[in-house]
């Protein structure tokens, strides 16, 4: 080839790993009562990263009690403007360390680091900056003239945007007046940690933060405590349920941000080129590790031919390898486990007789990694029509009228996210008014921002993240 | 995309025919345009890639003074500098083309005799366009007698923006058969189109009327050649290549300054129409101070240091 990129790896000497990581509670990090650890890999090649412990229950408790303790010594009786300028210090922390948090979050990861410089770590420092905005004005944004916090907030967080998530979740609970204990994911708990120095070297009061890392036994410890107000989770579905199940009774607000089957709804005058690009990233960013992910392609059956094959010229000149490559679109799958779950729904579509394209791709030799798919001839009672992959796989339905497209796309127990693509402006207004989503894209897809609500109908859960509903979620 | 596989016959080249064609294409979405652009734009071409790129791009610059004051002296400076663009390294590409007036032509000519370089003119009262038709005709007959093996010509905007794309595809096929044997670029002006909708339609409407190559900008109206308008011709040419198996090129030119913008351009050619692309017969850049820079990064990347600006000739 004439013009073959060069390897352009970000370098990982900004990043300095310890051996392993402990708990932080109460402004410190201390060791996990049982000694325990978990083993944190490098998804892109399966070398060891770190070492973090494993809290159980004493140490959910002793989490639980510095967070109320901060709360009713410090972080309530604070002033609005008090809190923000904290939550202004750490943003603008998380600015200076951005490089760092970006490398370390495409190492734990696995994502490319295009995203993570790119997308996440301008999205969690502009989260902060606009939670720190609020702080000072909460008697303005329409819950009453004086909105009380709820207390401490038990966290919950997913492995595909670790900090993101944190940020979502974190920012505007400390802009309310609430502190918290947070849970990151199993596998990718390590900006998580970074987090959490930067906490200490923003002189965050001790307790207003807590960090346990830990897997499924952890979480069910901290949600399951009595002495928390609200359980805030983002992950699947079934998760949420045993969630929504283990709060039900209980005095404690609950909010779940859970998966996803977005319809991505291309009519037959939609800009072609565009459209394209949209459904790419729709589906394809992140490796498809996203809850909203445009999963499903419903494309007008007169455009389909024409379609069918830009997108699949565009799909092919995707570069999946090194997530540290500056030039990496497609990263590696973030667990062993997540790439056996992405295998064995596509595998489904073989037996369904759905027609799977992939373009030819070397896969690395180690790590875990998925080639971005494609299945066309998929109907609504396919499983990988129904079902979330959370991977690169893309299922192509078509229709015939707007009406077809609107019964279709909200044909899922789910309603996260939607995509409408036309350059009609009559119609996009008709589709978007019709759809059962949380978030409706037009003419484009997957662009977050922090003032804009986020959240989902039906089975993707209920409250809102983001914008001033974000603050709802935290205020009595 | 409804692209016909012939260009159109006499007899269908009515008006109403045009714009019902052009009007058909699909649209371009002006947010999503800009955004892939500038994802491109992104891309990190470093070592061996970029010295390939450097290479590549002084291969295809379109080596240009177009300027009131130009004088034979002038032009004659610039032709060297294209045949021998670094007097102390002899491994240095030739550049593409040189671009003068039609009245420089001939000096140009002479000037490059013996280097295989060829001499591309402007012509069809360039830059505005605004002449009578004869005029025009007369103006690239001259330059192609001279000896001017590439002529870039200015489309008609008025008639453009009025609706009339008839005038304006008769114009270019008129002004291709002046070329007789001469290469043809048709220059858009797209800073005057101002839509991605508009710069869409005029690319295929040159391409239908037989350009060989379809060129951003006359340098002299600002925006000139923006990545995002550039990659809507790339698509264009991609569409019409998928449909009919013929390439026709496309000519970025005015405000690629930088080694850097050269590459982000490479790019955006590389992934959008593909590498049958990437070479001087079917993509070059109109720039006169590139080259410098080129030639400043050439030398960076083989020895590690700038030698500063005074030991690259200014013309």
């Amino acid at each position: 080839m004439i013009f073959e990129y060069a390897p352009a790896p970000e370098s990982r000497s900004v990043v300095s790993l310890r051996e392993t990581y402990d708990l932080f509670i109460d402004g410190e990090f201390t060791p996990a009562r049982s000694g325990d650890h978990l083993t944190v890999l490098n998804p892109a090649d399966e070398t060891e990263l770190a070492r973090v412990a494993v809290a159980g229950e004493a140490d959910v408790d002793r989490a639980v009690t510095a967070a109320r303790r901060a709360h009713e010594t410090v972080w309530s009786r604070m002033s609005g403007a008090e809190r923000g300028k904290y939550l202004f210090r750490i943003a603008r922390i998380i600015q200076e360390r951005s490089r760092e948090l970006a490398v370390l979050e495409s190492m734990d990861n696995g994502k490319p680091v295009k995203e993570t410089r790119d997308v996440d770590l301008p999205l969690v420092a502009a989260h902060f900056f606009y939670y720190a905005g609020w702080a000072d004005k909460l008697a303005h944004a329409g819950f009453g003239p004086d909105p009380k916090p709820l207390g401490v907030a038990a966290q919950v967080i997913p492995w595909n945007f670790p900090l993101l998530m944190l940020a979502w979740k974190i920012a505007p609970a400390l802009a309310t007046g609430n502190t918290v204990v947070l849970k990151p994911a199993e596998t990718t708990p390590l900006t998580a940690l970074v987090f959490a120095q930067i906490c200490q070297e923003a002189d965050l009061p001790p307790g207003v933060v807590n960090i346990l890392t830990g897997a499924g036994e952890t979480g069910r410890a901290l949600v399951g405590h009595p002495g928390t107000d609200k359980v805030a989770f983002t992950g699947s579905t079934e998760v949420g349920r045993q969630i929504a199940r283990a709060v039900a009774g209980t005095d404690k607000r609950l909010t779940l941000e859970l998966g996803g089957k977005g319809a991505n709804i291309v009519y037959d005058d939609a800009a072609l080129d565009q459209a394209v690009e949209g459904v790419v990233s729709g589906i394809f960013f992140n490796q498809g590790h996203v809850c909203c992910a445009g999963s499903r392609l419903l494309v007008q059956e007169s455009v389909a031919d024409e379609f069918l094959p830009r997108l699949k010229e565009r799909i092919a000149k995707l570069r999946l390898g090194d997530p540290l490559d500056k030039n990496t679109d497609i990263g590696a799958i973030n667990s062993a486990a997540q790439l056996e779950r992405v295998r064995e729904l596509t595998a489904t579509a073989d037996e369904e007789n759905v027609e799977r394209w992939s373009p030819a791709c070397e896969l690395p030799e180690h790590g875990y990694w998925f080639a971005p798919t494609v299945l066309t001839g998929v109907s609504q009672a396919h499983r990988v029509a129904r079902e979330e992959i959370f991977g690169p796989v893309l299922s192509v339905l078509t229709f015939r009228t707007p009406e077809e497209a609107v019964a279709k796309a909200n044909n899922t127990p789910y309603g996260l996210s939607a995509g409408v693509w036309t350059e009609k402006g009559s119609r996009m207004l008709w589709t978007a008014e019709r759809l059962r989503a949380g978030v409706i894209w037009s003419n484009t897809f997957n662009k977050f921002d922090p003032t804009s609500p986020f959240g989902g109908y039906k089975e993707s859960g209920y409250g809102r993240e983001g914008g001033r509903h974000g603050l709802e979620a935290y205020l009595g | 995309m409804p692209v016909p596989h012939t260009a159109f016959e006499p007899e269908a080249r009515t008006n109403h025919a045009l714009r019902a064609y052009l009007h058909g294409l699909p649209g371009v979405d002006e947010v999503g345009a800009r955004a892939r652009a500038q994802d491109l734009s992104t891309r990190s071409i470093k070592t061996t890639a970029k010295a390939n790129a450097i290479d590549l791009a002084i291969s295809m610059v379109d080596l240009t003074t177009l300027e009131g004051a130009d004088t034979p002296g002038k032009v004659r400076s610039l032709c060297a500098k294209a045949a021998l663009p670094d007097p102390t390294d002899r491994t240095v590409p030739r550049v593409g083309a040189v671009c003068v007036y039609p009245d420089m032509v001939a000096t140009a000519v002479g000037a490059l005799q013996g280097t295989g370089i060829g001499v591309a003119s402007v012509a069809t009262a360039f830059p505005s366009g605004r002449a009578p038709m004869e005029v025009k005709l007369a103006d690239t007959r001259r330059a192609v007698a001279d000896g001017a093996s590439e002529i870039d010509m200015v489309i008609d905007r008025g008639a453009f923006l009025s609706g009339d794309y008839r005038k304006v595809f008769d114009e270019i096929v008129a002004v291709k058969e002046a070329c007789g044997d001469a290469h043809l670029k048709v220059i858009l002006e797209t800073g005057e189109l101002v839509t991605y909708d508009n710069v869409r339609r005029a690319s295929h409407l040159a391409i239908q009327a037989g350009g060989d190559f379809i060129k951003t900008s006359t340098g002299k109206v600002s925006p000139a050649a923006t990545l995002p308008v550039t990659l809507v011709m790339l698509e264009a040419v991609r569409d019409h290549h998928a449909a009919t198996g013929r390439h026709v090129g496309v000519k970025p030119a005015g405000g690629i300054r930088t080694t850097k913008d050269a590459i982000r351009n490479l790019v955006l050619v590389n992934e959008t129409a593909g590498p049958d692309w990437l070479t001087p017969d079917l993509f070059r850049i109109g720039a006169s101070s590139l080259l410098n820079d080129l030639l400043m990064q050439r030398t960076r990347l083989s020895t590690g240091t700038y030698p500063g600006p005074d030991y690259y000739t200014q013309d």
